[in-house]
């Protein structure tokens, strides 16, 4: 059971129509996530990363709809699925943990209150066990217990994100999204949830898809990455190779963008220019008016396709490396 | 080098506004002390970072430096004067010469304005006379000096036209148009993306070599104050922790909190040489701060010391100094 793949995402395209157009915010993404698996979606903001996590728990905007592509979750297609059937699989076995806990969890219910309710929704059990349940995942996830009856204003930011791991957590699901889960913290709160969702992964072997920006944290906490830009997988492998023996020029561009405290000090590098608009993209490669290793014609004509580079696993979208397969 | 601007023992206090019948009767007031007691100068022509988490009192330093909160006690020098915040005249002057880049573009640009009058507007409200002409050859060398060319492309859009990284930079030309001596940047680039970040924080070097700006540069992010900065503060609940140069953050850090703190920031592209040391808990509260030293609820190290006596700022090498009674490596 261990190596079978808990979610398999094929060829996912999301769109919006707005008043311009249609905007391809994610065009063509595919990865699969292992039992227990953690994966890293990294890219800068307007990528489709956020899409791609929304997309797989169905809570696109109005406004979005999924074009084409398969996502099995436990090998049924997501996208064929009408609300009512999502509602049941939604935070029961897929639950989501958002950027802003500050906005997440609601103001005026205790914190007890809305994660028992998150329970009750999907599993029919009384008030008392349900708060069982709930103290019992607070002290998992480092919380007071005494706290529980508390409001989120009087948490402080690192407690309320705790709280929000707690409810994602609530009904036991098979796959978390952290959608930067760390991102408005302090970098010692930073550190107690990193510590905390690694801790909660050897514990219960779910599996997760983090979110971020920020490439730091996602060495911490993931075991593979997908580099996403412009609605695209740029590269996917796992953190050794993404992150040490990167092949994509927008990998190496992007990492390179990090101050390195271990070396000499010496400027991050920008990437010039800025990403393509998705209502209109061009031809061939998106990166290519970027790149600094372009090859020639075929990088603003042809598409490339991702292909395998070196290592097991290790997928690269770029001309460079057609035909160089190791 | 002499300094452009000198705190000595600056303190800022907020009080917390409660009930009225709390407030009459039993007369107990919550007091917030935001910065307190802190000495620190920044040289002409140095970028001094001034790191620590939320409520650790960095961006109310900075405020302060540029009177946009009241002082509670101390002096404020501003080119080896104190700031006169009554002289009118002196106040024009000083905004002239020291000014300040916020943190989120989206929020501190007017959005009905264009370009032009964003950046043109410190010249109005300076009262400095200039013709149209003037005008627009000014601003444009401002936009053009921030990295936004050709800048007369740029004179008449509306910052919604504009993607974060040249909101700041617009910021950016909006307080270097009057040529200030002194900048206080307050996280200017934590809303941006990495591959913009590198940009803006060029910009801020090449301000600094080639004009000779000196900035306050506050964030939270460590490996980026340890790239730009010459020196860096380190500040934990309204008190500084550590002082030195910018390879305190590469490793050469003595105060147990600052230890913590560079040994959790996890590096881009290489592997953790140094043991993470996560501290439990949060920041105390700074309505109660503790007893002695402030860090000592939290610390790996304490010692019965420091429950008691505070220590004070105190020069352990040279242009190093360190807040700490035992200031050790922790293993």
């Amino acid at each position: 059971m261990k190596n079978e793949n808990i979610l398999e995402v094929s060829n996912l395209k999301t769109y919006f129509k707005i008043k311009e157009g249609i905007v391809k915010a994610v065009d063509g993404v595919s990865f699969s996530l292992k039992k227990g698996e953690s994966l890293g979606l990294v890219g800068e903001s307007g990528c489709g990363k956020t899409t791609t996590a929304l997309s797989i728990i169905k809570l696109l905007a109005d406004n979005g709809y999924i074009e084409d592509g398969k996502i099995l979750f436990k090998e049924k297609d997501i996208t064929k699925m009408t609300e009512s059937e999502m509602l049941p699989i939604r935070w029961k076995d897929i639950s989501i943990i958002f950027q802003g806990s500050m906005n997440a969890l609601n103001p005026v219910m205790r914190v007890s209150d809305q994660i028992v309710e998150a329970i009750q929704l999907h599993e029919n059990i009384s008030d008392k066990e349900a708060r069982e349940r709930v103290t019992k995942l607070l002290e998992l996830v480092n919380l007071d217990t005494g706290l529980i009856d508390s409001y989120p204003h009087e948490f402080s930011g690192g407690m309320r994100q705790r709280a929000m791991i707690t409810m994602a957590l609530a009904c036991n699901p098979g796959l978390i999204i952290g959608d930067e889960p760390t991102t408005a913290l302090d970098l010692m709160v930073q550190a107690q949830i990193i510590d905390l969702i690694n801790d909660l992964r050897k514990k219960l072997d779910t599996s997760m898809i983090i979110i971020t920006h920020d490439l730091s944290i996602i060495t911490e906490i993931c075991d593979r990455i997908a580099v996403m830009y412009a609605g695209k997988i740029a590269e996917i492998g796992t953190v050794q190779d993404v992150i040490f023996n990167y092949k994509h020029p927008y990998t190496e561009k992007l990492i390179k963008a990090f101050p390195n405290i271990y070396r000499e000090r010496e400027m991050v590098e920008s990437i010039p220019g800025f990403p393509p608009n998705l209502l209109d993209p061009q031809k061939g490669c998106l990166f290519a008016d970027r790149c600094h290793k372009k090859i020639g014609e075929i990088c603003e004509k042809v598409d490339p396709n991702l292909i395998k580079v070196g290592g097991k696993n290790h997928m690269v979208a770029c001309h460079l490396w057609e035909g160089k397969d190791e | 080098m002499s300094s452009i601007v000198d705190l000595k023992q600056l303190k800022v206090n907020f009080q917390i506004r409660q009930g009225f019948i709390k407030e009459v009767i039993k007369r107990e007031k919550k007091i917030v002390k935001a910065v307190d007691n802190i000495d620190l100068s920044i040289k002409k022509g140095e970028i001094l970072s001034l790191v620590g988490e939320s409520g650790s009192g960095k961006t109310t330093t900075g405020r302060a430096i540029l009177q946009l909160v009241e002082k509670t006690d101390g002096e404020i020098l501003f080119d080896g004067k104190e700031i006169n915040n009554k002289s009118n005249g002196y106040m024009k002057n000083f905004r002239k010469r020291a000014q300040m880049i916020f943190q989120d573009p989206y929020q501190s640009l007017n959005p009905k304005f264009m370009v032009i009058d964003i950046v043109a507007e410190p010249l109005q409200l300076m009262k400095i006379k200039v013709s149209e002409e003037e005008k627009i050859d000014k601003v444009v060398k401002a936009l053009e000096f921030a990295g936004l060319r050709p800048g007369k492309d740029y004179l008449y859009r509306y910052p919604h036209e504009l993607s974060g990284g040249q909101r700041q930079r617009v910021s950016i030309a909006t307080c270097f148009i009057v040529s200030p001596d002194f900048i206080v940047a307050d996280e200017p680039v934590s809303m941006l993306d990495a591959s913009v970040r590198a940009d803006i924080i060029k910009l801020f070097v090449e301000m600094k070599q080639k004009k000779n700006i000196s900035f306050l540069f506050i964030t939270h992010d460590l490996s980026l104050s340890w790239l730009i900065s010459d020196r860096i503060a380190i500040m934990y609940l309204g008190k500084i922790v550590e002082l030195g140069k910018a390879d305190l953050i590469a490793g050469a850090c003595r105060h147990p909190y600052s230890q913590a703190l560079t040994s959790v920031l996890a590096v881009v592209g290489d592997r953790r040489k140094r043991k993470r040391i996560v501290l439990e808990g949060e920041i105390p509260s700074p309505i109660n701060t503790p007893s002695g030293c402030r860090f000592h609820t939290r610390c790996p190290l304490v010692k019965e010391k420091c429950k008691i006596e505070e220590p004070k700022l105190r020069e352990i090498e040279e242009e190093h100094y360190v807040a700490c009674h035992y200031p050790e490596i922790i293993k």
